[in-house]
Formats: C-alpha cells, structure tokens, sequence
C-alpha cells in the first residue's frame, strides 16, 4: 500500500530542479515526478511545472489529460486495476471488472465516496500468461475469478 | 568498476570472468521476470539465499535471480545447473529439499518437474520440455542465466564483445553486414533494418538521434519487457553498434510506464556501462562517442507509432505526423532519427558477433532470424517462445503450446495485436512471417499471439478491438475518431441482438473509410480486426444478427443461464455466491435461477464442481 500524501498542494523542494528549467522536452517526465509524489497531478502544482517549463498552463493541461497514466483527480487509498488486455478478456477480465463495480459499488474509473478504493482498467501491463490479472496497490494478482476479486477487496476494505 | 581503455581491456576482463565460472560449477537460477515475480519469486530466492548460507554452501553454489525464462503459466520457475534442471511453481517450502537432494546430492525432486499434459511422463532438464525443445532462442537464449543486474554476467558470457568487432569494422562494414543479414524491424512493420540505418547515416546533419521503441502497447505482447528486464545489455550493445554505423550522439529509450521493472533494470544497466566506460566520450578507446537517455511514455497506445512517440519525447501530446518526410530524415528535434523496437536492437550485436551469413541462414527468404511470440490466452503453455521465421502457427500453438486445455476445441488465433487479424483453424499451417500474414488479413505485429478456443466468441473479439482503439485513438483524424466510435455501436447491436438487417454491409463499408482516409497505422490497421473476424467467422456474425444467437455463449444479452437438474447435486454453493440472490432449492435437491433477477455474471457457472450450470 502507498503512503497517503499530506493534503498539501505545494510541492516538495528539489522536485522542480531535477530538471532543466524551460525544457519543454521534459514535461511528461516532471508530471511523472510530481504524480509520484501526490500520487495524482493538483492544479497548483501543473501551474508550478508550467512556470518552471516556460510553458502555457494549457499546453501542460493539454498534455496531462492526454496521456491515460496522468490523473488530475485525488485516487483513492487503495488502487484496484483490472487488466483489460487481449489475453485476459478471453479468459474473463471483464466479469471480474464487473463484479469489482459491484462490490466497490462504483463504475471503473471513479473513486468510493469515502476515498477508500479506486478502480480502474489498464489496456495491458504486460504479465499476459498470468491472465485474468488483477492489480491491487502495485502487486499483480493472477489467474483471477470474479470471486477472488471479491475477497481481496472484502478483506482490504475491513483492514482499513 | 575500472574504466575499459580499448577491446583489449575487454577481453582481459571477459576471460577473467569467464573462467570464474567455469561450465561445470553449481548454480540455482531464480527467474525474476514480472510474471514469476507476481508468483513469488522474490521471497524465493531470499529462501534460496538463506537456506545456501546455513548450509554453507553460499561460495560454492552461484544464486542468480534471472530475467524472463518465458514459460510463466509454470512460474515460479527455477533452473539448477549444472545438470539444467528445472523446476516449476516452486513455492519457499521446496527450497531445503531442492538444496538437499538436487545441489548436494545431484538427485531429481520428482514431483516438482514439469508433468507433459499429453503423455503425462515427468520432464527433468529444461531443454528436453517441448515448450522449450520446439523453440530456437537466440534473443532470449541467456534470460534464464543472467542476472541482469549485473554487467559482469553479461561481459563473462561474451557480452560488448560484438561491438569491440564493429569499432573494428567501422561504420561502413557494419552497415553492409546489418543490410545484407536482411534483419527487419521486429516492432510490426518489418521494414529492412539496414537500409533505415544508411537512410538515416546518409542524411545530412549536425547531429543524428537513436531510439529505442519500448512502447510496446499491443495488448497481449510482453516480449520487448522481458529483454529489456532480463538482458538490458544486449539492447545497449545493439544501440551502441546503430550509433557508430549512423554517426548518432544521442539515444533515447523510450518506455510504457507500466513498465517500472523494465525502467529500473535499464537505469542500473546504463549506469554500469558508463562507468566500464562502454557509454560516454571515447568508447573503449575509440572515436565513438554515445549516450542514452530513458523517457517514460504516459500511457498512450498511439505513441508506439513513430511519429507520435518523436511527439512524446519532445513533452508533447503522443499525435502523429504526416510521413514523409520519414523520421530516419526528419525527426527528433528535426534531426535524423533511428528508430527500432527492442526486439531488433537485441538482434544487432548477434549479427555483427556471428556474421550475416550465418544470421540469414535461420528463417524464409524475406523474413531472416528468429521472431519472440507471447504465446497467451487458450492455450496450454503460456509464455515467450522464440521461434525461426516460417515455422508454422499450427507448430507454434500445439508442439510448442501443448494445445487447448480442458478439452475445447481451437478456434481462432490473433496475431499482430489491434493491428492484426484473426486465423482460423484452416489457416493454422500458414507459416510465420512477415508477408503471408499479411495476406491472410493479420500481420505479424510485435509478436502477441492470443490463442481462442469454442468458447471465445468471434463478434465480442471484434467489438474488444474496436473498443480499445476507439479508446486510444488520438483524435487527430475524424474517421477514426468517430469512425471507430461508430464502428463499435454497430458491433454492440449485433452482441445485443438490436442490430439492423443490413449491419454487416454497414461494418463493411464504414471499414473501407476508416481505412482509406486515416493518417497513421493506427487508423488505417484498425478496422483489421473486424474485418478479419467477420472473413473468416462470417456464420457467427450472421448468428448474432439473424437468430440473435451467441454459439460461443459469451454475449450476455443473447445467453441465458440454467440449471440441469440432472446434474445438480443441490450443495448451494451456487446459491451462497449468487451476487443476485438469483437461485432457490433447498439443501441436496436441484436448483433453479430466476431470470428475472439473474445478471449472468457466470459466477454460478465458476463456483459449481458438478458442471450443473448450462448456458444457451
């Protein structure tokens, strides 16, 4: 499980100097970096980046809302991907999704109200031979059913 | 680590290591690929490396956490040398019995082999599993013995050596051997790897770019991750080799972001040959003066397309260009710019090691050396094969695969990712390579292999497709953008039964639009898929849309589930995870579901041991 960052919008010192002032060749990498440490991309620090790129605030707009790995939404405690690559939808990613909606009573993509869970599909990472893979807080889980999902989540949601 | 002042340092080094670990010497290989990781592997070879040290055995038996052995359904693997042993779904309990019995003793632990679904008998060493005995490996020969994190295991088994012999040969020889080995571009296109170069090389300058495309995005393909985790060096040398032969200064890797291994092996892998002094000023004493930089992608299946990936390198979003002019002319920063996948820069060191002659003498007339499949989905055997060009689909999915579990029967498999196509069975002796694939309607693509059995339903395999594309078009193009959208809405009528009478000719129709009139490959491969699926599986189509029928039973407004009585033991195990409350019995009498409450989830159908639960 990650650490749940202190809900502070600044950015930590030293982040912004890693890279070149006004390079614009080195925005994703700079949104990858401010996304680790916030675990999604707050508008003041994509006003900091833009600042510091010598860029327009639309073009890093543009850019982060571009790419699927970019959220310019808080996610939640824990974060549950569902892998919809090929290799999995033929062996049943899909209703393990579904059942995940059910569960966490959310459509992928969104948050639980509380900030506990977030669900979201990824178009592959890669394990295919482990298929159907559920992906929970950064640790693969293979040969999924829609059952299992279930208890993995029950179980993280009563841990708290 | 000591600065490598010329070739000759090299191989003093390369002998030095080499006869450190000498053929015969015990060693235990942990794979440490992602998938073998997901299993376990990590706390397995901690398990490995306590119980060698309680038994003092650490200084006489070599620990290695390996790369990708690509046989991942039977992770977590484990090889021991010397006798190549291997060991499948080895959990941290086997670890004292391996070590006793194997290492100490030489004996076999029986039961931890792989067991042949076919003939049952118990497989001891490695090379004589089928999955692996069909296979010819050349890319991926040394990821089951390198520990990739360390440049000395891949200097001892003869590593860089390949480039000591291209400063020897100079720009100009090693571009005549690139090109005359007829290698190709593994990343989908396979467009002649050396006539790219001299492209490039030829064009005027001030400075050239190298890239490595490690965006490897096709759903289903993991070939390029597994080289750059388990044998980050062998990609460096080829890159290094590319940018003597074009002139380049500069490269650049860039990376899926859901590739964080990858990322982490490739850093420490260049940190190490900066400082053997193998990147930087003066390779190994030469002129050659090169670097490389890694750029994490944003999660953007388009930008795998070069002209879309020179946009993200630049801090762009990932939209493609017009081509010409080619990137090899104008591209990164508006320099010429070499662009090959990993698999093709993995290649290159053993082309200029072991010469074109040899190298083209492996495979078919237009398609030379070895191609990486990921062999996945309804197949037995799932994992990395490397395989010679030509070899045929059928070779690949049942010698090598080991066939259709649980009894089902083969239906379809795709090839080339959402560029690609679906074969059926009556294609099944097609051999592999680059130009009959595309004859048949699929092409090669980076390598995924998706293997579909009766209960893959063809019509939802093509709505899939559509799906994603229409996700990741950029939206550069309106027809693809709101082609695709559209497409999709026609195949979701047909799975939903609501399709008009004349949907297939629509689908036809709005496919040849799509694409004429699409800038990149995106666009213009799209519709492949569909249109494949519907050539060579037209009766499903024709199902969904005549008899709002789904034959595989997978459409779920087409299907409905039951219960056979007969078979129905009454164990409520069905009705306790029913997440409806959707079936009535009682205890030891037969169940039924109400339809009305049931939202054929299938959850019944995967927890029932007695096969009770029917779908029509």
């Amino acid at each position: 499980m990650s650490p749940v960052r202190q809900q502070t919008d600044e950015l930590p010192a030293g982040l912004l100097e890693r890279h070149q002032r006004g390079d614009a060749a080195g925005l994703v990498d700079l949104l990858h970096d401010i996304q680790a440490h916030f675990r999604y991309l707050p508008r003041p620090a994509l006003e900091a980046a833009a600042a510091y790129l010598e860029l327009p605030v639309t073009r890093v707009f543009e850019v982060a809302t571009f790419y699927e790995g970019f959220h310019l939404k808080p996610r939640g405690e824990h974060v549950c991907t569902v892998c919809m690559g090929t290799a999995c939808h033929v062996r049943g990613s899909q209703r393990v999704l579904e059942q995940l909606e059910r569960d966490l009573s959310i459509a992928s993509g969104q948050t639980t109200p509380d900030g506990k869970f977030t669900l979201e599909e990824v178009n592959c990472v890669g394990a295919c031979a482990l298929g159907p893979l559920l992906i929970v807080d950064g640790q693969f889980q293979g040969n999924m059913t829609p059952a299992r999902a279930s208890r993995l989540v029950g179980k993280l949601g009563k841990r708290g | 680590m000591v600065r490598l002042k010329n070739s000759k340092q090299l191989q003093q080094l390369h002998r030095q290591l080499a006869a450190a670990r000498p053929a015969g010497r015990p060693a235990v290989a942990v794979c440490g690929g992602t998938g073998c990781q997901a299993q376990g592997s990590l706390s397995l070879s901690d398990a490995f490396r306590r119980e060698l040290k309680k038994r003092r055995l650490s200084k006489k038996v070599e620990l290695r956490l390996t790369g990708c052995h690509g046989f991942c359904e039977r992770g977590p693997l484990v090889l021991v040398f010397p006798q190549g042993v291997l060991y499948q779904r080895v959990k941290a309990k086997d670890v004292a019995e391996i070590v006793e019995r194997t290492l100490k003793k030489g004996e076999i632990v029986e039961r931890l082999l792989y067991q042949d679904p076919q003939t049952g008998k118990r497989i001891a060493r490695e090379a004589d599993i089928p999955f692996y005995r069909h296979q010819q490996r050349l890319v991926l020969k040394d990821n089951g013995h390198l520990d990739p994190t360390s440049i000395n295991d891949y200097i001892a088994i003869g590593g860089y050596q390949a480039l000591a012999k291209a400063l020897k040969m100079g720009p100009a020889g090693v571009l005549d051997e690139v090109e005359a080995s007829g290698l190709r571009g593994r990343g989908g296109a396979g467009f002649p790897t050396g006539r790219k170069w001299r492209i490039c090389g030829s064009t005027p300058a001030d400075t050239r770019y190298l890239v490595c495309n490690a965006d490897e995005g096709d759903p289903g393909a993991f070939m390029d991750r597994s080289v750059l985790e388990g044998n980050p060096h062998s990609v460096i040398e080829g890159m290094l080799i590319g940018a003597l032969a074009i002139g380049a200064g500069q490269g650049f890797v860039y990376v899926r972001q859901e590739y964080p291994l990858a990322v982490e092996r490739l850093e420490l892998a260049l940190e190490h040959a900066r400082a053997y002094g193998l990147l930087g000023a003066g390779v190994l004493g030469s002129s050659l003066e090169f670097d490389v930089t890694i750029k994490r992608g944003g999660g953007a299946f388009v930008c795998g397309e070069e002209s879309a990936l020179i946009a993200s390198i630049e801090g762009r979003r990932g939209v493609p260009r017009r081509r010409p002019p080619y990137p090899a002319q104008q591209g990164l920063f508006g320099r010429p710019t070499c662009i090959n996948n990993v698999e093709t820069w993995a290649n290159v060191p053993h082309v200029i090691k072991r010469g074109a002659k040899w190298f083209s003498a492996i495979g078919t007339a237009g398609s030379k050396g070895t191609k990486i499949f990921s062999l996945v989905g309804k197949v037995h055997n799932t994992g990395l094969v490397e395989v010679p060009m030509g070899i045929s689909l059928r070779r690949i999915v049942f010698d090598i695969g080991g066939g259709i579990p649980g009894g089902k029967q083969f239906k379809a498999v795709q090839t080339g990712g959402p560029s690609g196509g679906c074969l059926p069975e009556s294609k099944l002796d097609t051999p592999v390579d680059f130009d009959t694939l595309v004859a048949e309607g699929a092409m090669m693509g980076s390598g995924g292999m998706i293997v579909m059995d009766s209960s893959t339903c063809m019509v939802d395999v093509a709505r899939y497709f559509t799906n994603f594309l229409k996700f990741e078009s950029c939206g550069n193009c309106t027809s693809c953008r709101d082609g695709l959208i559209h497409m999709h809405r026609l195949l979701e009528k047909l799975c939903a039964g609501t399709a008009a009478p004349d949907t297939l000719e629509r689908i036809e129709s709005l496919a040849e639009t799509i694409r004429r009139t699409s800038l990149c490959a995106l666009g213009t491969t799209a519709v492949n898929p569909v249109l494949s699926t519907l050539r060579h599986f037209r009766e499903e189509f024709v199902a969904h849309l005549e008899e709002k029928r789904c034959p595989a039973g997978v459409c779920k407004e087409l299907i409905t589930f039951t219960i056979d009585a007969d078979k129905c033991t009454g164990c409520t195990l069905c009705a306790k995870n029913c997440p409806q409350d959707a079936i009535r019995g009682r205890k030891k009498k037969p169940h039924t579901i109400e339809q009305d409450k049931c939202i054929k989830c299938g959850i019944c159908r995967d927890v029932c041991q007695y096969g009770a639960v029917l779908v029509k």
